[in-house]
Formats: C-alpha cells, structure tokens, sequence
C-alpha cells in the first residue's frame, strides 16, 4: 500500500487521528528519553530548599510526584516508556513475522502442513498466558530478552489462526488459480500472490499484537517477573506495592496507568481504521 | 479414431477425472478421447456443469485437492503430461507451451498489481529477460490485443470487461505457446465487443500458428471459429466431427437437441425447442447413456449400458446405440412434439 493510502486510513476518523498522534508522542519521548527527564530515574531528589523530596505530591518541581525514597515519577516515567515501547514493538513485529508465515503457509499448502501448524497453535492456545510467562521468565531470568521471547511464543497465535482463514480464502480466487496457470512456483504465490492481499490484516495484528505485548509486560513485571535493570510503567506499579503507599501515594500509581491505558487505547484506535479496510462490512454508509 | 494428421499436438485417450465427496465419487469427466492438430481450432461444446472446464483443469494440473485425474494417454507434442515431474511440468508445459484464457478474466487479474507488472511477471517465470525486455515484449502484446500499451501501468480494476479479456489475451500470448486453451473466452461481453475478440483471435490464430481449444456454452460462437467440435454432455464427449460434418450430418439426439435450442437465420420468428429435464448429477458409477433419461429416442439399450464411442465416418465420433437411426431421429427432431412427449 502505498503511503498516501495509510495517511487516508488514518484520517479517516478523529479517534484513529487521536491515536496516531499519542503513539507518535510516544515514540518521540521514548526517542529522546534520556535528554527530556530531568533526573536520572534512581536519584534520590531534594527540593529547592534542600529537603529530602519523598512522597511529595506533583507540584513545578516534580511535576508527577517522588516516591518514598525521593525518586522523580515523571523522570521514571519517560524512561519507562523506551522500555515499553521496545517492547511492545520488538514483540509486536517478531510475532507478527511467526504468525503470518505460519498462516499462510499453513492455509496455503493445507492437509497435513496445515495440520500440524494448527495443531501446535492450538496447544499455545491451551496455555494460560500470564503463568507460562511467568514460568519462561523464572526459568531464564528477567532480562528484557527473555520476556520478549516469552511474550512472542504466545502472541503470534492468534495472528497465524486469522491469516491462515484469509489465505485458504485468497488462496480459492480465480487471480491465484491463474498465477498457478502461468507457472508460478508456490513460494511465488504464497508471498508475493497472497501476502499483498492479506496485508491490511496483517497491519490490523501487528497493532494489536503490539498492544498486547505492552499490557503483558505492564502485568509481568507489577507481578515482579520484569527486568530489574530498567524502568518500565509496569515495574514503577510494582515498587509502589512493595513500599506499601498504595493507599496514601494516588500520584504514584495515577501516571503509569495513565500511559499504559492511553498508549494501547490509542493502538486500538489506529487499528480498528485498518480493521475497516480489512472488514468493509463495519464501514460506514 | 483415424488421425488427419500423423502427429497431433495434443493426444488425449480415455481421460478421466472423479472428485471424491462427502456423497460418494463425482465422474466430472469419464473416457474423454480427442486429437488437437497443429495450427487447429478445436471447439468443445455443451450445457453447464458437462465437465468442460474440468477437463481443462485436469489438462493443466489445477483440479483441487480431492480430484483425481487418469489418462490412457496425454501426450503433448511426444511427452506424457501425466506423468511429468511437478517442477518440470510447472517450468517447461505451463505457460510456456499451454497457457489459457481463464473463464472470467474479471477475476483473473490479482487487485494489488498493475495489468503489465503480471504480464512480465508471467514472461520472467520462464525466460531469462530484463524488466525493460519483458515490458517491451509487453506492449508488443498489447498492440497485438489492440490495447494502447500505455495501458499496462494501469490497475486491473481500471480496465472494462472487454479491456481485462484482451489483456488476458495478451498474457496467454506472452510466451508463444503452442496451445491456448480458452475457456468461455467471450461469456459475459456484449456481442459487439464478442465481435471485436473474436476476430482478434483469429487473427492471431493466422499469424502464430498456435493452436486454440475453445471452451463454450455457445453453438454460435463455436460454429464460427472451430475446425473441429465435440459435443460434452454428463462428462462425456457424445459427438466429436470436423464443424462442417457436425452441422450438416449430426448423429447424437443430444447434438441435434442443442441445435434446435439456437437460433439460425433461416428459421427466424419460429419458436426455438429446448431439452427437458436437466443434466445429470454423476455421483456414482456411469451404467448408462447420461443423456438417456432426456432423450426422446431411448429405448431399453441405452439405459442397460453406457455406450462405447464408434467412428462412423473418418473423424466422426458418436457415442450412441442407435447411431443407424440417425436420419429418422433427425427429421423427428425438428417436431417440438418428440421432445415433450
């Protein structure tokens, strides 16, 4: 598609506008993380009159608030998003990769290719998401690798079961028997025959796929199961249980909650005006 | 069968295809016989759901997964189609030496690429060209289909009906085939555009010295432009004769019923006589004349065996028992009364 057809998409209604703007804030802020936040996210802040800065609600010095040990929220909160964001796009695009081939090769080829694909997406299917991350991670450790590689074997499930439908579709069409006619080899068909057609889907899971990365890893580590090196929205969630502020700190939980919720509504948005492209049946007349 | 020619291009022999359903084996296409010469028309003719287009994709290897074709023979200018490897088959035969007009050109153009990317698409597959090469060849085509060649960077869905057929046209010539096989080449244009592709075809027929198996439902059409005409009917190829003898000598009840349904010149304002009943199903085994529960002239024969092909003349081919009667049943066809009864 080419690229005017993508900005047509996504101006075709205000709240995938919406969306495509906040996503692209997003990444500007995940871009220059380190140069925006004003401190480094585990200094312990003092304020202008040289008071230990804990707790403090948000005011123009700490505009998001510092937690119990006088760490700044919103220093803690740009950096959080590079995690995120890395995160959720990284695991977004590899699952997406996995599930597509996988679709389609195995609605392309059927019978028993199609078979055992199916069947190993079925057994994915039968794994209880949070607790097989869970175990991945205990397993291998809490690096950033690790709880994208777990959050990859499970997403791209979802992805190879609606692409495999939209290819033995495609794959039925007079274009595809015809390409078949003229010799075309089956790799030929698979991805330059039916790929293009399928592509507006494709778009449609990269961007949920992206979002459900995030809520995961969000879940992974206020369980505890993130990457204790580096800041994430879920993580910040997490140290606010451990200290126990819960109840007094409402600053401390407001700002993260407020990311996650913001960043995946607004990849809902983007994609649900590609869903239209992809289901013209929910357009409007 | 007495060949005209020693070496035909194309030598089919007992063809056969039966696709397995959920309701027992279909015989789509049963003991299907036929010689295209070279630089030849030859028409196959008959009603919808008769196993045309199926015979054509066992001739191409695209008959889904549950069809099964068999052969005695398939022989394309002395190599057995049959019993080709795939990766040889797909490189050298298709295309390359067979390529077809599929029945709706409408469909047959992939959406997302422009007309002449699919055309170089199909000249790359199997020559070694340039991109320039391949679209050069490309425009040439287009000329040839009389399509302005600054067409083929348009979409498909930028072309008219008869537009995409030429094009479809052009890209079944792209590779000088020795056989095109076109299916239903002009259902669905008007017949001013009919017309105009029709006698396209022909002149390409002239210039390339390809041969063409030309698939239709329309007597007319096929009248026009074959050499040669088999009749289909339940799978089965009831009458096969040069398109002259089948007109002028017609032996099959069913041929002479599809003649009576078409209109002619000489017999304008007269009410046209169609057949009764409707084709048969084919599930199950074949144990009688198809045609016979629809034929006027049955008798106990026909519906106790299913009759065996008999050349009555050189090239003629009728595959009815009572082929000798075939002078009485032609005046009493021409009764309306002997089809309603």
């Amino acid at each position: 598609m080419a690229l005017r057809e993508h900005y047509r998409i996504i101006n075709s209604n205000k709240l995938s506008q919406f969306g495509f703007w906040v996503i692209i804030l997003f990444t500007l802020v995940a871009i220059f993380a380190p140069w925006i936040a004003p401190h480094d996210p585990w200094e312990m802040t003092y304020d202008s009159n040289g008071n230990f800065a804990s707790l403090r609600p948000p005011s123009w010095e700490f505009p998001m608030g510092t937690t119990h040990l006088g760490y700044d929220l919103f220093s803690q909160l740009i950096l959080a998003t590079r995690t995120t964001l890395l995160i959720g796009v990284v695991s977004g695009f590899i699952s997406i990769v996995i599930g597509a081939n996988v679709g389609l090769i195995a609605g392309y080829y059927g019978g028993k290719i199609d078979e055992v694909l199916m069947r190993i997406t079925d057994i994915l299917y039968g794994m209880p998401f949070l607790p097989f991350i869970i175990v991945l991670i205990a397993l291998f450790g809490r690096q950033l690798e690790f709880i994208i590689l777990a959050i990859v074997l499970i997403i791209w499930r979802t992805s190879a079961r609606v692409i495999r439908a939209q290819a033995m579709s495609i794959k039925q069409r007079q274009y595809i028997q015809m390409a078949k006619a003229r010799g075309a080899s089956d790799l030929r068909i698979i991805y330059r025959h039916i790929l293009p057609n399928v592509l507006p889907l494709l778009l449609l899971y990269a961007a949920f796929n992206i979002a459900w990365s995030i809520i995961t890893e969000a879940s992974a580590s206020f369980l505890g199961f993130g990457d204790g090196e580096t800041v994430s929205w879920g993580g910040m969630l997490y140290e606010l249980w451990l200290s126990g502020k819960t109840r007094v700190a409402w600053w401390w939980f407001a700002s993260p909650s407020v990311c996650i919720i913001l960043l995946v509504t607004s990849l809902v948005f983007v994609s649900r005006a590609y869903e239209e492209v992809a289901n013209p049946r929910l357009r409007k007349r | 069968m007495t060949e005209i020619n020693k070496d035909p291009l194309l030598s089919v022999r007992n063809l056969g295809v039966v696709y397995e359903t959920s309701q027992g084996p279909v015989h789509a296409v049963t003991d299907v016989s036929f010689d295209v010469q070279e630089n030849e028309v030859f028409g196959i003719a008959g009603e919808s759901g008769c196993g045309k287009s199926t015979l054509i994709k066992a001739l191409l290897r695209l008959l889904p997964d549950n069809g099964v074709a068999t052969a005695d023979r398939c022989d394309y200018r002395g190599s057995a189609l049959m019993k080709m490897e795939g990766e040889a088959f797909r490189k050298e035969i298709l295309w390359q030496e067979i390529s077809m007009v599929p029945q709706s050109a409408m469909a047959s153009f992939n959406p997302v690429y422009r007309v002449g990317d699919q055309v170089v698409e199909s000249i790359q597959t199997h020559r070694k060209a340039s991109r320039a090469e391949a679209l050069e060849r490309a425009s040439e085509l287009f000329d040839v289909v009389g399509l302005e060649p600054g067409l083929l960077k348009s979409y498909p869905h930028e072309f008219s009906g008869g537009m995409r057929q030429r094009a479809m046209i052009a890209m079944a010539l792209s590779l000088d085939p020795g056989l095109i096989i076109m299916d239903e080449p002009t259902t669905g244009l008007d017949v001013l555009v009919q017309e105009r592709i029709l006698r396209r075809i022909r002149e390409i027929r002239a210039e390339l010295k390809s041969s063409i198996i030309l698939i239709t439902h329309d007597i007319a059409v096929i009248a026009e432009m074959s050499d040669r005409i088999a009749i289909m009917y339940g799978g089965e190829i009831m009458e096969q004769a040069s398109t002259i003898e089948l007109f002028e000598n017609p032996h099959h009840p069913y041929t002479l019923g599809l003649k009576n349904a078409f209109p002619s010149i000489t017999t304008m304002g007269t009410e046209l006589i169609s057949i009764p009943g409707s084709p048969p199903t084919l599930i199950g085994p074949v144990q009688s004349c198809p045609f016979a529960p629809r034929c006027p002239f049955d008798d106990a024969a026909c519906h106790a065996a299913n009759p065996a092909a008999t050349e009555i003349a050189a090239g003629h081919v009728v595959r009815c028992v009572n082929y000798e009667n075939s002078a009485q049943f032609r005046s009493l066809a021409k009764e309306k009364s002997t089809w309603l009864s």
